[in-house]
Formats: structure tokens, sequence, C-alpha cells
């Protein structure tokens, strides 16, 4: 068992000896882990387009992301948030790439579906405990969100205006992990990136809107966050960081986004 | 001259081997320093009595507050927790295994403990988000199961193997002539084992105990998906958060003051892990005199 | 009278004692057994072909754990081939140069402070020191660095059990030949504590293969093909962090017990091996 899974291992091994990468070829990106599946996408298709450039991404953040950037740690910083007027003094220019939608889940059984924005914020905030006075069953709301810093909880946040003011049950430190929370909770509300969401949760309406490409790209579903790609004002851009910028918010890209779950801005 | 050769060869062999002595010396000194010199910047800032005892832990807010004590009293309580349930059961098995097991049984439990210890601790916490966290639920009628005693009973089960391990071996390294002059006395198998071989191995034993406390106070990512993970004062049914999980949360996204708390907590954690070796180390020397 | 009370007391006594440890033996086994058989049944069924040899695509919405089967095999050379001579130099410094009692209570004690500390405090002193201060940034082999601190006490301490076997008189008898003591070294003691180096060796490699906390800060959690001498100093998650990465912010499950069930095969394997490794030497010292 454990031989033939390490043959092909070794041979694939002893073959990528010998080809080797050089690096102004490269095209370094930094930050966000929400947008780790756009920037996958393009940084797959941007390779198979312009053969022998290579891409590489670090899932660190958006605060790490923004931070390498200026530091010159990488080509294009990855921001799941829109930059800080401190952050833009310090000479950096954000190009927003797409938009992503936050869906607030609750599980399948629940049969809530539609709930406004102030609605939202009363029940993180705590003013509304309990299922009942929103239409569903008795039982007593379990808050489910993100660790502090997360670009999804800044997002969340700043939307229903809860800044500081989450009365959380479970703070979890990954989407998955908020996901998994609410499929095994029937009275849990927890919100995610509409690119992760599953059928294992159910997106509530919110105002009366669905959660959906065409809906977050006309605005009218109003829980969203920019992705951002952070440059520096001044310093330009390798050829091959270009390329890719280039490429990445060309509406060619477009499709490659929307099929990551997110929606791009050309 | 060739004689001097090999005498100045010797000499650099010896150096080196000194060097690598030295090695893990180096390795402390430079965990130590690194985490003392990335720890205090936060806490000078912050204050050390605003920053141990504090209740509050809001380190995103507008005006965040930088307060530990919940996550240091979760981190006892749930290491007290998991020695609570777990040295029982640990003990009682190595009683079993070192002394009454038939040979075939013992292989096979053996066997099973170090396959535990084996088990990453990301599957830990895995099969605990899906079976441990829903079945406190249900079981407790509470409106969620993310709680301190699921971090405990996780807990528990992580620090058997080695409980297990070090008092098996402390019981068995017990003179044979022990057992039995209190056999020849009449004493029960069962008797003997409580009453003279379990003493006997007794430094043993507590070393065991503290190498399970060890073990539960810095174990992070299993714990991080079955407590919760909000700084509440710590509960048996409370969403709680540790020190280590604490680190481990917020540390990918930090900056500023913020991850320079991180670092504290750290040396915090650092501090303890200290003073339960320590402990260990003075049970271990007991154990090698005796 | 009292005698027959006492001994009533006393086979109480012993059936609840018994009682006691079948059942504590019952339940240190049940988790074992119920975590293997979830995990197997959850998993199993996900390991494919398709799994094992490819790198996972976003594109074409593909998972593939070559990547990162790949960077576990660069971490755990990587980390044997710096700490054997370490740990095992160390261990050799310990048992046949160091006379000054002092010094070897100081390095003792420092290698049980190592082996106590928890792997997230590895993980953060080894993004300060090999990814910050020594500009290695996340990689592999800061990884590697990291991971060789955490095993340098295991290594140490199976190489020095073994060192103590080495019959004291197959030293003298070397030493009364004439040779110097690098010369005993290298031809009696070395061969002599193979066993113990190889059993180090086997523990580490079942540590680093369940280590996540120290790794996801050191050496990232990239899921890129390389090759072994880009790959060193590009970030890169291994197994573990794999599961972790999958569970945690992709929510595959699937992906994950399938990792985790081949994780469990090997270390089931490991444990084998340790144990099989020090049956074969113990059998052949005896010889």
């Amino acid at each position: 068992m454990k031989i033939t899974k390490l043959i092909p291992a070794l041979i694939c091994a002893a073959a990528l000896l010998v080809s080797c990468g050089g690096s102004n070829n490269t095209v370094a990106t930094d930050g966000s882990t929400s947008m780790e599946k756009v920037i996958g996408a393009l940084g797959e298709s941007f390779t198979e387009k312009y053969s022998g450039k290579n891409f590489t991404y670090n899932p660190t953040g958006s605060g790490s992301g923004i931070k390498a950037v200026l530091e010159g740690n990488c080509d294009i910083g990855l921001s799941s948030r829109a930059l800080k007027a401190e952050e833009e003094a310090e000479g950096l220019v954000g190009t927003v790439l797409a938009y992503d939608g936050i869906a607030v889940i609750v599980n399948p059984e629940n049969k809530v579906a539609d709930l406004t924005i102030e609605q939202i914020a009363d029940v993180y905030t705590g003013k509304i405990t309990n299922w009942k006075e929103l239409g569903g069953s008795d039982a007593e709301i379990v808050l489910i969100g993100r660790e502090a810093a997360s670009g999804t909880r800044d997002g969340f946040e700043s939307i229903t205006n809860t800044k500081d003011a989450c009365k959380y049950r479970q703070e979890l430190t990954s989407t998955g992990d908020v996901i998994t929370a609410v499929s095994q909770n029937p009275a849990a509300i927890g919100y995610a990136s509409l690119a992760s969401v599953k059928d294992s949760v159910k997106a509530l309406k919110v105002n009366g809107v669905a959660p959906t490409e065409a809906t977050v790209k006309d605005g009218s579903y109003k829980i969203q966050r920019p992705f951002v790609l952070v440059t520096k004002k001044d310093t330009k851009l390798s050829d091959t960081a270009q390329k890719f910028f280039d490429y990445a918010t060309s509406s060619e890209a477009a499709p490659i986004i929307a099929a990551a779950g997110a929606v791009a801005v050309n | 001259m060739k004689r001097r050769k090999k005498i100045t060869l010797e000499a650099v062999v010896h150096l080196i081997f000194l060097l690598l002595g030295l090695i893990t010396v180096g390795c402390v000194l430079l965990i130590t320093v690194y985490l003392i010199i990335s720890g205090i910047p936060a806490i000078r800032k912050i204050g050390l009595v605003p920053f141990l005892f504090g209740k509050t832990w809001t380190s995103t807010a507008s005006e965040p507050s930088y307060g530990i004590l919940p996550f240091i009293l979760t981190s006892i309580y749930g290491t007290a927790g998991a020695i609570l349930v777990g040295v029982p059961i640990g003990f009682l098995t190595a009683v079993y295994l070192a002394k009454l097991a038939p040979p075939r049984i013992k292989s096979i439990v053996e066997g099973a403990v170090s396959m535990l210890a084996g088990i990453p601790s990301v599957v830990y916490g895995l099969v605990g988000m899906l079976v441990l966290v829903p079945g406190i639920r249900k079981l407790f009628n509470i409106p969620d199961g993310a709680c301190l005693l699921a971090a405990i009973i996780v807990l528990a089960v992580m620090i058997l193997p080695s409980i297990i391990k070090v008092s098996v071996n402390a019981l068995e390294a017990v003179p044979k002539e022990y057992e039995d002059a209190s056999l020849a006395l009449g004493a029960t198998p069962v008797e003997t084992y409580f009453r003279v071989s379990v003493p006997a191995a007794r430094s043993g034993i507590a070393a065991a105990v503290v190498l399970g406390v060890g073990r539960a106070i810095g174990e992070a990512m299993a714990v991080m998906m079955v407590s919760g993970n909000v700084a509440n004062m710590p509960g048996l049914f409370e969403s709680v958060r540790f020190l280590t999980t604490a680190v481990a949360s917020e540390m990918a996204y930090s900056s500023g003051l913020q991850q320079q708390a991180l670092f504290s907590i750290a040396l915090v954690l650092y501090l303890f892990i200290m003073l339960i070796n320590a402990t260990l180390n003075f049970f271990l020397k007991n154990g090698r005199e005796d | 009278m009292t005698g027959k009370k006492l001994s009533a007391k006393r086979r109480a006594y012993v059936g609840i004692m018994k009682t006691l440890m079948y059942i504590s033996a019952g339940l240190t086994c049940g988790p074992v057994i119920f975590m293997v058989a979830f995990v197997m049944i959850k998993g199993l069924p996900n390991i494919t072909w398709e799994l094992l040899s490819t790198s996972p695509s976003y594109l074409s919405d593909r998972i593939g754990i070559l990547p990162d089967i790949l960077n576990t095999i660069y971490i755990v050379v990587t980390s044997i081939i710096i700490v054997v001579p370490l740990g095992a130099g160390a261990a050799i410094y310990l048992n046949e140069y160091a006379s000054n009692k002092k010094l070897v209570s100081v390095i003792e004690y420092a290698a049980e402070t190592l082996s106590g500390i928890p792997s997230i405090i590895y993980g953060l002193v080894g993004m300060l020191f090999f990814c910050q201060f020594c500009g290695l940034k996340t990689s592999i082999i800061a990884g590697a660095l990291t991971l060789v601190m955490m095993n340098l006490p295991t290594v140490m301490r199976t190489t020095e059990e073994s060192l103590r076997t080495v019959p004291q008189s197959y030293r003298e008898g070397a030493f009364g030949l004439g040779a110097q003591k690098w010369r005993v070294i290298r031809t009696v003691v070395l061969p002599g504590c193979i066993d113990g180096i190889i059993t180090g060796c086997i523990l580490s490699v079942g540590r680093i293969l369940g280590e996540s906390a120290a790794l996801l800060f050191t050496a990232g959690i990239a899921h890129t093909l390389n090759n072994f001498i880009s790959g060193l100093t590009s970030s890169g998650s291994t197994l573990t962090v794999a599961l972790y990465v999958y569970a945690k912010e992709r929510g595959e499950f699937g992906i994950a017990f399938a990792i985790a069930a081949i994780l469990m095969i090997l270390t089931i394997i490991i444990n084998l091996a340790a144990e099989l490794v020090s049956k074969y030497f113990r059998r052949k010292k005896e010889l």
C-alpha cells in the first residue's frame, strides 16, 4: 500500500528536479485567504495562457498582504477589504478586481428564510435572542462568527453596523468551520463567503434579495465586499506582474472569476 | 609531529561533539530570548496587571482592550478538567497493562495507545466537531455544544497515551521482590498492585500526570475546533478560548500591538510550560534517587 | 467473625478495583476504535488515484494531494538529514565525552524542556527566527528547521538509550588496543547505537507527519507542485496541514477524511516499523 503510493511520487520528484523556473518570470501574490479560489483560478489560467510564466500565491491574510506589498516582498497584494485611508497615504493603490457576497447562513431545518439587515443586526447584537421572534421555531439563536481581524467579519460587521457589538457564541477561524458549525446546529446562524456556501447550509435572503451573482453585481444584495489588488503607486510592476494584472482585470478573466464564485467588475 | 596532529584531531572532534551537545541548550535559549524580546513590548504598553488580570479581550475594537485572564483561567480549568477525567482512566489502565493483562491483550491495548498518540490533533478536532459537539448539545439540551466540556473531553483522550506510557514504565520498574513479599504475607495480587507497586512507583506516576498537564495546556489545534473560541470567562458550558488558541486563531491576520500582545500570550504560556517542566524534572529526579 | 467480615471487604475491594481497571482499559480503547473506524469509513471511499496523483486545479475544480505528499517527503527528508547528526552527536557527547556533571545535567534539562514545549510555540519562534530573522520567509526549509528543534530531544534520547547498551568492555577493548577516542567512537560506539538512531528517526517521522501548528506559520499552506530544490525555498503544506486547510478553509470533509485515513495508515506502519526495528536489534544484540 505504502510502496505503491510512494513510487509515483518519487518518480515525479525525480522528474521535477530537472525543470526549474527563473524568478523574473514569476509573479508573486500575497494576502487574503478569502480570495484563495478566485486568485488560484486566475493564476492557473494565467500560467496556462503564458507558458514560461510562474505564479505564486501566499495565503497570509489581507493585512499581511498589504504589508508585503509595502515592504516589496511580493508583486501584488490581495485584500478582501477596501484599503484604509492611512494605507493609501503610504502610497498604495487598490484596484477592485471583483465583489464577493457574504451569505448569511442558517441550518437547512430552519424555517426562517428572509431577514432585513436591521433584523440581522439585532440578532447579532443580542436584541433578538429567539428564532420565535423572527417567525421560526422556539429556540435560542446561536450566533456563529469569525475571529477578530478576519476580512469576512470586518465586511459583515461594517455593513450591518455591528462593529464590536456582536455577542458571538462561537468565533471560528475559518469559513469551513463556520459552515460546519451551522450545519450541525439547527438553531445556529453564521456568515460566510458566498463562493464557499454549500448545500449543507441555507443562505438567507437579505431585504428580500437572495444572494446570487446577479444580485451581488447590481448591488441589490447588500452584504458584500470587494476583492482588491494592491500595488504601489510609484513603483512600476515587473513585466510579468503587469501582464498578470492586465489579464486579471480584463473581461477575458471575468468568466473565470465567476466560476470561482465571485463577481468580476469588468 | 604525527602525534601532535592526532591530538589536534582529537581536540577538534571533541570540540565538535561539545558544540552538538550544546545545541539543545542553544535552542532553549533561542526560544526563551525570542519569546521575551517579542513578548515584553506589548506587556509594557498594556501594563502587566491589566494584561494578566483584565477580563476583556477585544483586540480589534476601535478601543481595544487586552486582558487575558479569561484565557489563563480557561487553560487552567481545561487542563484541570482533562487531568480529572484522564488521569484516573489512564492510571487504572496503566496498572492493568503493567500487572494484570495477559501478554496478548497487553500488546493489543498498547498498540491502541500508540495509535492514539499518533493521530494528528486536527483529526481529533474534526471528529470532535462532527460528533462530540452535536452530542453534547443534544445530551445536555443546550443551544450549542461547543464549550469547555467538549474541550476537556478531547484533551482527556489526547493526554491518555503520555500518562499510560510513563506510568506503565514506572510500574514495570518496581522490583519484583516488593510484590513477592506482599504476596507471601497473604495479600491478594490486586491489593499488592495498589498498595505496594503503586506507592513504589509514585514518583514515576506523578511525572506521568505532570507530563499530561504539559500536553493538555499546550494543545492548540484540536481544542480550537471544539471550544467555541470566544473570550468568555470559563464555565463548563460556556464557549471559551485557551491561551494556545488565542495565539493560533488571531496570529494569521494580526498586526501591530495586537500581534505583540499575541506574543505576550505565548510568553505567558511558555512560563507555564517552564514551571511544569521544572516540576516534571523534580519528580523524575526523585524517581531516580528512590 | 471479624476475619470473615474483613475478607468480604477485601473481596469487594479486589472486585471493585478489577472492574474499574477493566472499565478504564475499555475507555482507553473505545475512542481509538471509534476514531479509526470513523475516519476510515469516511475517508477510504474518497481515496482515488486522481486524488493521489494530481495537483489541485481551481479551473477544473479538482483536488489532488500530490504536491502535499511531495512536500511531506521533502520536509521529512530535510528534517531527518539535519536532526540525526545533531541529535546523535549530542547523545554521543553526553555519553562518551562529557565529564562535567553540571554540564550534563544542564544539557539534559534543556532536552527535557525542548520536548515539553508545545508546537504552537515552536511555530511562533520558527516564524520569528527562521522566517523573519534568517530571511527564509515562509518556506519548507524554515518548517524543516523548526521541526529539527522539536525532534532533537527524541533522537537524542533514543540514541542515548542505545549507547548505554553498548558494553563498556567493547570500548575498553578498543582503547586497550591503543585506539584513539574518535576511532573508538567511529568503529565501536556508532555501529552500536545505530538502532537507537533508527528508532529516533522513525519516531521523528511520526511526529512530523502529525504536526500542524508548528508548520502553519513556518512552512505555509501552498499546494504548488515543486521539485526538491525549489521546493525548499517555497511555501508548501504537508499532508496534515493540507488536511487542516481542506477541512477548515474549504469545508471539503471528504478530502480531509481521505487524508486523515492515509495519515492513520502511515501511523500504523510507523508504529509497526518502530516495534520491528527494536525487536530486530534486540535479537541481534542477544546473539
